[in-house]
C-alpha cells in the first residue's frame, strides 16, 4: 500500500480495572476499504473500535497501553487533543442515538461546535449529507421536527448523516444495524458500500453473512486476542489458523 | 402441592396486595382532598380581591380591614430567589456528578450520600444555621436572610431530585456527543440539560413548592413586617408566618383569614406547577 493508513494499532492493551480486555493488539487498518471486526460476544470486538476515538476513557477504571496511531498521531498521547482526533471519526452504535433536537439541528450539531455559524453554509451542509445518507427525500419536508419522531431505522441514516458531516475521514460502525429491521439493514448496508470510495470504514458485527457482504478486510478477535487478520477473501476462504476457520465454520461462536 | 391449589394461592396473593394497592393509593387522594376541602370550606368565604391586593392595615389581626399582600409578595420575592440561587448550585453540582466523575467515583457517592442528609434536617435547624451566619456577616432580619435560609433548605432536595433524572440519561446519548468532537461541556449544557429538561424544571418546582410552604426556617431569619417588600435587606412577610400569626389569635375572623391565606398559598403552587408543566412541554417535544 503506498498510502500510509489512517489507522494502525502497535501493542495495544486494554485494562477494565483488573480484567486484560485486550491482548496486545498490532494491526493497519487499510484506508477507504471496509474492515470487519468479528468474533464471539464479549471478545473485545467493541472495545477494540471505541479504542480508536478514545470513547473507552470513559470507562470506569480502563487503562491503555501501547499506541494507536491516526494520521501518524498517537491519540494515546498526553498531549494529544481528544475532541480533534474525534471529529475525524463518525460513529454509528448499536442503537441509534439522536440528539434530543430537530432533524436540521443534528446534522449542524458537529459543524456548529466547529464555530460553523453562517445559516447558508449550514443548510448546504444539512441538505448534502443528508442526501449523502438517503434521508433527504424522507425528511425535507420536516427539518426543523424531533428527530426522535423518525422511525429508527431513519434515525440511523440520520447518524450518519450527523457523523459524516463533521468531515471525518474514517466512519466506525459498532453493529450498527443490529437494531434495525431487514430493508433498513439493507439501506445502511448499501451506504457503506458507497461510501467506502471516500472513506475508511471499520465495522464490528456479529452476523458472519453481513461480515461476508461488506468486508474488504477481515479481523478475527478471540478473547482479547488478535487471533488472524487479512483481506476478506483468505480469511472466509483459507483462513490460516484453526480457531478462524472453526469460527467461520461455526464450530464455535 | 398440587398445581391447581398453587395457582388458587397465587391468585389469592395477587388480589390481597392489589387491594393493598389500591387502599393505599385511595387514603393519598383521599387525604389530600380532605385537605384541600378544610382549606376552601373554610377560607373561600374569607378570601376578598381586598386581601389580596392590601397589606395589614392597623389592627388587621383583631379583625380590622386590609390584606396579606406583603406576605404573598414576600413569599414570591424569597422563594423565587431562593429557588434561583438553589439552582445556580445545584446544576452544577448535577452536571459535574453525572457528566464529569466516572459512575463509581467515591466522590459522587459521598457527594450524594451527603445530600440525603442534609434533605432530612429539619428546617428550623437550616433558620438557625443561617441566623448564625447572618450574625457573623452583621445582617440582620431580611429578604436576603430569609433567601439564603431557604436556599440551604432546597438545596438538597433539588440537587437530588435533578440528579436522579440526569442520571437517566443514556451514557451512549453522551457518547455520541463526545463522537462528535464535542467537550464535556458543551455535551452537558446541549445535551444532557436537554434531555433531561421535564425532569430538572419538576426538581425544580418540587423545590420550589417545598420552599414556598416552609415557615420555620423564616422566623429568625426573614422577620416579619406590615410592610410590602422593598428592600433585600429589610425584614419582609411570609405567607407561612402570616398564617401562624393569624391562626395564633383567638378571633374566629383572623382564623378565617388563616385559611383564606392558606388557600392563596395552595392556589399560588397550582398556578405555577401548571404553568411550568406547559412551558416544560413546549421546551421538550425533543427530548429522546
Amino acid at each position: 500500500m503506498l498510502l500510509k493508513p489512517n489507522v494502525s494499532v502497535h501493542n495495544l492493551n486494554v485494562f477494565y480495572g483488573k480484567d486484560h480486555v485486550l491482548h496486545d493488539v498490532s494491526v493497519e487498518i487499510p484506508n477507504k476499504k471496509i474492515t470487519v471486526i468479528i468474533g464471539p460476544s464479549g471478545c473485545g470486538k467493541t472495545t477494540l473500535l471505541k479504542s480508536f476515538n478514545r470513547l473507552i476513557d470513559s470507562v470506569d477504571g480502563v487503562k491503555v497501553t501501547g499506541e494507536v496511531l491516526v494520521d501518524g498521531e498517537n491519540i494515546y498521547d498526553p498531549k494529544a487533543e481528544v475532541t480533534h482526533i474525534r471529529k475525524k471519526m463518525g460513529l454509528l452504535s448499536q442503537r441509534p442515538y439522536p440528539l434530543p433536537m430537530s432533524i436540521y439541528d443534528n446534522v449542524a450539531y458537529g459543524p456548529r461546535l466547529c464555530g460553523e455559524k453562517n445559516k447558508k453554509k449550514l443548510d448546504r451542509i444539512v441538505e448534502h449529507f443528508l442526501h449523502t445518507a438517503s434521508l433527504w427525500d424522507e425528511v425535507k419536508d420536516k427539518l426543523n421536527s424531533p428527530a426522535a419522531r423518525l422511525s429508527v431505522g431513519q434515525q440511523q441514516r440520520l447518524c450518519l448523516a450527523r457523523g459524516l458531516a463533521v468531515g471525518p475521514e474514517i466512519i466506525l460502525g459498532d453493529e450498527p444495524t443490529s437494531a434495525l429491521d431487514p430493508k433498513s439493514s439493507k439501506h445502511i448496508e448499501e451506504r457503506f458500500m458507497e461510501l467506502k470510495q471516500y472513506y475508511t470504514i471499520i465495522l464490528v458485527t456479529h452476523i458472519l453473512r453481513q461480515a461476508k457482504r461488506l468486508a474488504d478486510y477481515v479481523l478475527f478477535l478471540y478473547m482479547g486476542r488478535l487471533i488472524e487478520h487479512g483481506p476478506a477473501k483468505e480469511i472466509f476462504e483459507n483462513p490460516k489458523e484453526k480457531m478462524t476457520k472453526e469460527y467461520i465454520q461455526g464450530i464455535i461462536s | 402441592m398440587d398445581k391447581k391449589n398453587n395457582i388458587h394461592v397465587r391468585r389469592l396473593e395477587e388480589n390481597i396486595f392489589k387491594s393493598l394497592m389500591v387502599f393505599s393509593t385511595g387514603a393519598i387522594v383521599l387525604a389530600l382532598a380532605l385537605i384541600l376541602w378544610t382549606v376552601i370550606r373554610k377560607g373561600l368565604p374569607h378570601l376578598s380581591l381586598g386581601m389580596l391586593t392590601q397589606a395589614p392595615k392597623s389592627g388587621y389581626y383583631l379583625g380590622k380591614d386590609g390584606g396579606i399582600l406583603n406576605a404573598i409578595l414576600g413569599s414570591l420575592y424569597l422563594t423565587g430567589g431562593a429557588a434561583l440561587l438553589a439552582i445556580l448550585v445545584s446544576l452544577p453540582v448535577v452536571l459535574y456528578l453525572n457528566v464529569y466523575l466516572k459512575k463509581g467515583s467515591p466522590l459522587a457517592y459521598i457527594a450524594r450520600f451527603s445530600f440525603d442528609i442534609l434533605w432530612g434536617i429539619p428546617s428550623i435547624v437550616y433558620g438557625a444555621f443561617g441566623f448564625t451566619i447572618m450574625l457573623l456577616f452583621g445582617v440582620k432580619s431580611s429578604l436576603l436572610g430569609g433567601m439564603i435560609a431557604v436556599t440551604f433548605l432546597i438545596f438538597p432536595i433539588m440537587s437530588r431530585s435533578m440528579d436522579e433524572v440526569v442520571r437517566m440519561v443514556p451514557g451512549e446519548l453522551m457518547d455520541a456527543s463526545y463522537a462528535l468532537g464535542a467537550t464535556k461541556l458543551e455535551t452537558a449544557f446541549k445535551v444532557v440539560v436537554r434531555q433531561a429538561l421535564p425532569g430538572i424544571s419538576t426538581a425544580v418546582l418540587i423545590s420550589f413548592g417545598r420552599g414556598i410552604g416552609d415557615a420555620a426556617s423564616l422566623i429568625f431569619t426573614a422577620g416579619f413586617t406590615d410592610s410590602l417588600p422593598t428592600s433585600l435587606l429589610a425584614p419582609a412577610a411570609t405567607l407561612p408566618l402570616a398564617i401562624f400569626f393569624q391562626f395564633g389569635t383567638p378571633m374566629p375572623e383572623v382564623q378565617g383569614r388563616a385559611y383564606a391565606s392558606a388557600l392563596t398559598l395552595t392556589l399560588i403552587i397550582l398556578v405555577i406547577s401548571v404553568a411550568a408543566r406547559l412551558l416544560t412541554r413546549k421546551f421538550t417535544k425533543h427530548v429522546v
